[in-house]
C-alpha cells in the first residue's frame, strides 16, 4: 500500500521545489537597496513602537483547547462512518449515545461563557 | 479502450512502453512517469491560477459596474502576464528582525499545500495523482500544513498586525474545520470510505440531493478555511493593515495571492467531489475523458458561487464569526449527521424515488428548526443602543452643539 504514497512524494518536491525556484528568480531580477526606513516593521507611516511578537489574548488558547476536543471527538467519528452500513443498529445506537455525551460537554461549555468572544 | 476515449490513459501506456523500450527498468520508468505527472499537474495548476484571477477581476469588476480589466489583450486577457512580469522584477524587502526561516518558508509552504491537495483529487476514472485510501484525512491534514504558511508569516514578520491576523487565522480555521469534517462524514457514511475515488464512485444519485444541509456547511466552512470573503478577517485591511502578509513584498506575496486564489478553486474542486458526483455525468462510462469536462463544468460553477459570495457580501465581525461557528454550525453539522444515519439506516434499500424526499424533507425540517431557534434567540437578545454616548470634554463651553449643524448655516 507504501508505493500509492510515492507520487505525493514527488508532488511534494516539485511543489516545494518550484517555490522555490519562482522566490529565487525573483531575487535575479529584482533590485536589492536595503535602507533604515525600508527595514522598519510597516503600520501604515505611524512610526513603529513596541516589539513585534507581543502577548495573545486568552481566548484564542481557550479556542485551541475546544478544538482539541471536538477534533478527537472526529477522530471517533471518521471510521465509525466508515463502517456504519455494516454495523447494525447497535453501531448506530452506540454512536448516539457518545453524541449525547458530547452534547452535554458542549452545552456546559456554552453556558459557562467559553464561546462567547467578548 | 482507444485514444480518443481516454488519452490520459493511452499516452501514460504509450510513454511507459516507450521509456520501457529504451532499456529502463520498470521502477524507473515509473518514477519517470511520476515526475512528468508532478511537473504537468504543479505547472497546470499555477497556469490555471493565472487565469482565474483575470476572470475573478472581471467578474468582480461587473458586480460592481465596472469593466474590469479591459487594456491588455482581448478583454483584457494577459493582464495577469503583465502582472507576473511586473512583480518579478520588485525588490524583496525583509524587514528587519524577522525569522528568517519560517519567513521565507511560509510563502512556498502555502502554494505547496494547495498542489498537495490537487494529487488526491480524481480528475477522472483514471486520471489522478494518487488515490488514497485516506484521501479525507490527507485532505484535511495538508489544508492544515497551508494554515501553518500563515502562522509562520505572521511569526516570523516581526509585525504586530501580522501576528494579530496570524492569530485570527488560526482561531478561524481551526474552529471552521470541526463542522467542516462532520459535514463530510456524510458522504464517507455514503461511499462507506474514505478514498476521493470511491466517495465519487458511490454518487450514483448525487450527495448534494441527499445531505443539502451538509453540502451547505461544508461550502460555508470550506469559504471560511480559505479566508476568503466574508470570512476574510485575516486580511481585514481596515483594521489590520494588510494582515498576515503585510511585511511580504515582491513575488513572495504574490504567492500568496496565488496560494489563496488556488486554494479557492481547490476547496470548489473538493466541493465537486464530495457533494456533486465528481467526474460523473452522461456517456462518461464509454468515454472517460469527458469526465474531466464535467468535473471542471461542475468545479467552475462552485467557484462562480464562490466569487458572487465575496462580491456580494461584507466581512464579519471576528465575535460575529466564531459565534456563528460554535452556536450555529457546529450543533447544527451534528444534528445533521445524526439525523442523515438514521434516516439511512431506516431507508436503506430502498429506491431512490423514496430515499431523495426522505432526505430532502428531513434536511429541510431540520433547517426550519435551527433558523426558528436562532431567530428567537436573536429575537431575545438585549440589543446595544446605536447612540454614542457623551464624551468628557477638555473645555465644555466650546463644544459645538450638534444642533447647531457645526457652525454651517
Amino acid at each position: 500500500m507504501l508505493e500509492n504514497y510515492y507520487p505525493l512524494l514527488v508532488i511534494l518536491s516539485i511543489a516545494v521545489f518550484l517555490g522555490f525556484l519562482v522566490v529565487a528568480l525573483g531575487v535575479l531580477f529584482g533590485p536589492r537597496r536595503p535602507t533604515a526606513r525600508k527595514g522598519a516593521p510597516y503600520e501604515s507611516g505611524m512610526v513603529p513602537y513596541g516589539e513585534g511578537r507581543r502577548r495573545i489574548s486568552v481566548r484564542y488558547y481557550l479556542i485551541a483547547v475546544l478544538f482539541i476536543l471536538f477534533d478527537i471527538e472526529i477522530v471517533f467519528f471518521l471510521p465509525w462512518a466508515v463502517v456504519l452500513r455494516q454495523l447494525g443498529v447497535e453501531g448506530l445506537i452506540g454512536m448516539f449515545l457518545f453524541v449525547g455525551v458530547l452534547l452535554v460537554g458542549f452545552v456546559y461549555v456554552w453556558k459557562k461563557g467559553a464561546l462567547e468572544w467578548e | 479502450m482507444t485514444f480518443w476515449q481516454d488519452p490520459y490513459a493511452a499516452a501514460v501506456e504509450w510513454l511507459r512502453n516507450l521509456l520501457i523500450g529504451w532499456g529502463l527498468t520498470v521502477e524507473a520508468a515509473q518514477l519517470i512517469l511520476y515526475l512528468a505527472g508532478g511537473i504537468v499537474l504543479a505547472g497546470g495548476s499555477l497556469a490555471l491560477v493565472i487565469f482565474l484571477i483575470w476572470a475573478e477581476r472581471k467578474i468582480i469588476g461587473r458586480v460592481q459596474d465596472r469593466l474590469g480589466p479591459n487594456r491588455v489583450g482581448p478583454w483584457g486577457i494577459f493582464q495577469t502576464f503583465a502582472d507576473i512580469l511586473k512583480i518579478f522584477t520588485k525588490e524583496y524587502i525583509t524587514p528587519n528582525g524577522v525569522d528568517r526561516v519560517p519567513y521565507n518558508l511560509a510563502p512556498v509552504l502555502a502554494v505547496a499545500a494547495v498542489i498537495m491537495i490537487w494529487a488526491v483529487v480524481p480528475f477522472t476514472v483514471t486520471l489522478y495523482g494518487a488515490d488514497l485510501s485516506v484521501g479525507l484525512i490527507y485532505v484535511m491534514a495538508v489544508g492544515a500544513i497551508g494554515e501553518m504558511g500563515i502562522v509562520m508569516a505572521g511569526w516570523g514578520s516581526n509585525n504586530k498586525f501580522a501576528l494579530l491576523g496570524a492569530f485570527r487565522a488560526v482561531a478561524q480555521m481551526v474552529s471552521y474545520e470541526i463542522p467542516m469534517v462532520i459535514a463530510l462524514l456524510i458522504p464517507v457514511m455514503m461511499a462507506g470510505s474514505l478514498s476521493l475515488g470511491a466517495i465519487t464512485a458511490s454518487q450514483a444519485v448525487w450527495n448534494i440531493l441527499i445531505a443539502p444541509l451538509a453540502a451547505l456547511i461544508f461550502f460555508i466552512t470550506s469559504v471560511a478555511e480559505v479566508g476568503r470573503a466574508p470570512f476574510d478577517l485575516v486580511e481585514a485591511e481596515s483594521e489590520l493593515v494588510a494582515g498576515f502578509n503585510i511585511e511580504y513584498s515582491g513575488l513572495k506575496f504574490g504567492f500568496f495571492f496565488v496560494g489563496d486564489f488556488l486554494h479557492a478553486f481547490t476547496i470548489a474542486m473538493l466541493f465537486t467531489v464530495f457533494f456533486l458526483g465528481g467526474w460523473r455525468g452522461p456517456f462518461v462510462d464509454q468515454v472517460p475523458i469527458l469526465g474531466a469536462v464535467y468535473f471542471f463544468i461542475k468545479t467552475s460553477l462552485v467557484y462562480l458561487v464562490n466569487i458572487l459570495m465575496r462580491a456580494a457580501l461584507p466581512r464579519f465581525r471576528i465575535d460575529q464569526m466564531m459565534d456563528f461557528n460554535w452556536k450555529y454550525l457546529t450543533p447544527l453539522s451534528l444534528s445533521v449527521l445524526v439525523v442523515t444515519a438514521l434516516a439511512d439506516k431506516l431507508t436503506l434499500g430502498l429506491s431512490a424515488w423514496v430515499r431523495i424526499p426522505v432526505f430532502l424533507g428531513l434536511n429541510g425540517l431540520l433547517f426550519l428548526a435551527a433558523s426558528v431557534m436562532v431567530n428567537r434567540r436573536a429575537i431575545n437578545r438585549p440589543r446595544a443602543e446605536v447612540v454614542s454616548r457623551p464624551r468628557p470634554l477638555a473645555r465644555p463651553e466650546t463644544a459645538v452643539q450638534p444642533e447647531t449643524n457645526g457652525g454651517v448655516s
